[in-house]
């Protein structure tokens, strides 16, 4: 037998027998065994707060870790930096390529990132009297889906040239590239303890890797379209994704596996973003119909929904300290809930 | 096809299938001890989870105190 026949005979192999061992634990299913839960509360929430400023579609937003100012971004070409409290704009950043993607808070608060069809990540000091520009992340060869900071040192990328990457900021160098994924990578999501994070991307695929050796270490199935969005669960165990398949799904990272649907007949939109409550029982998800809708987590049911936007519904995003949660559409508005 | 093409083709199935051998070989728990697990992190955490329990509107910073009218 030639090499090659060999080595597609023994992956065959590997698949067939992680199938197996997946069916092999696979002794229940999450809904069954939240059966006995009590169900989630009816969520009604109001909108607090519709934050007008932007004068395009919004494609990103994020909070910062006071759980008070947040960053958004829109392709008419800002980042916007608000005092949710008040609604006021604390700060206007005008980007060089209008075309943004993604944009990230640093928990510090010191510094913001963005970045989008200019394929790079690009990053701003907000503490200096007039914003500046601290580095131009430039090595990407597709477009910059999403970006979090790990600290003031380091940011993470996610690009529509299938990789992901660790960067050294003040070297603006790649310290470590993640390859794996077939597909652009659309979202990424750090997992509470830093030490590894998640990617979803358009090869309908969820991978976890190690951030400091590069590994994928686990690939999760089941979604048959693009990954747009993802999130850890604030255990660390559970990572919750949404798709253009118009479904969200739970994945279990000890199991290995899909406990877990969320999905809807009625549900034709594709999901853009979602964002989970501080318990992780509830999860808003964004989607292309104008709307939000909550589900409860554990029993996969929908409890609730946030309308009020005139277009798509592209990012979402609960506070750490969950007191509300904000969405942005491309209608150019961010609304916050509670 | 060139010698190179093969060659690549190689590499990229060993990789492939090196990267199956890692995911295989992940210890895996029963999925009712992941749900339970879960299950119960939900549960603690609820109390603590104001989007779930509700905001009373004194310590919503998003709604202001009901303020004092004098007629």
């Amino acid at each position: 037998m030639g090499e090659m026949e060999q080595m597609k005979k023994e992956a065959d192999g590997l698949k067939t027998q992680i199938e197996a061992a997946r069916k092999a634990v696979a002794d229940t299913t999450m809904s069954a065994a939240s059966a006995a839960v009590a169900p989630a509360p009816r969520v009604q929430l109001k909108t607090r707060r519709t934050l007008k400023g932007h004068l395009a579609k919004i494609y990103a937003m994020h909070w910062a870790t006071d759980s008070r100012l947040m960053v958004s971004a829109s392709q008419d070409g800002k980042l916007l930096i608000w005092d949710s409290h008040s609604g006021n704009k604390i700060n206007a950043v005008p980007l060089k390529s209008s075309w943004v993607m993604t944009c990230s808070y640093a928990p510090s608060g010191n510094l913001v990132a963005s970045g989008g069809l200019d394929n790079m990540c690009t990053v701003y000091n907000l503490k200096t009297p007039v914003v500046k520009t601290v580095k131009e992340l430039d090595a990407h060869t597709g477009y910059l889906a999403c970006c979090r900071f790990l600290s003031d040192s380091e940011i993470l990328t996610a690009s529509g040239d299938t990789t992901c990457a660790l960067w050294d900021i003040e070297s603006g160098k790649q310290k470590t590239v993640f390859l794996n994924h077939v597909g652009d990578c659309m979202c990424l999501s750090l997992s509470p303890d830093m030490n590894t994070f998640i990617s979803g991307a358009c090869d309908s695929l969820a991978k976890l890797w190690d951030v400091r050796d590069g590994t994928c270490k686990q690939t999760f199935q089941g979604h048959t379209s693009d990954v747009n969005a993802i999130s850890f669960f604030h255990n660390g165990n559970t990572v919750i994704t949404g798709s253009d398949d118009c479904t969200c799904k739970m994945f279990d990272l000890r199991a290995d596996q899909e406990v877990i649907s969320y999905q809807d007949a009625q549900l034709n939109a594709g999901v853009t973003s979602l964002a989970l409550s501080v318990s992780g029982r509830l999860m808003f998800a964004g989607y292309d119909d104008f709307n939000c809708n909550i589900w409860d987590t554990l029993k996969g049911e929908k409890v609730g929904v946030l309308s009020g936007h005139d277009n798509r519904v592209s990012c979402t995003g609960v506070p750490p300290d969950g007191m509300c949660v904000c969405t942005g559409s491309w209608d150019s508005f961010l609304k916050i809930w509670n | 096809m060139s010698n190179n093409n093969a060659v690549g083709s190689l590499a990229v199935a060993q990789k492939a299938v090196k990267q199956l051998r890692l995911e295989a070989s992940v210890r895996r728990i029963k999925v009712s001890q992941a749900a339970m697990d879960l299950r119960n992190f939900c549960l603690q955490n609820a109390t603590k989870d104001p989007l779930l329990m509700g905001v009373p509107s004194g310590d919503n910073p998003f709604r202001p105190p009901k303020s004092c009218t004098i007629f």
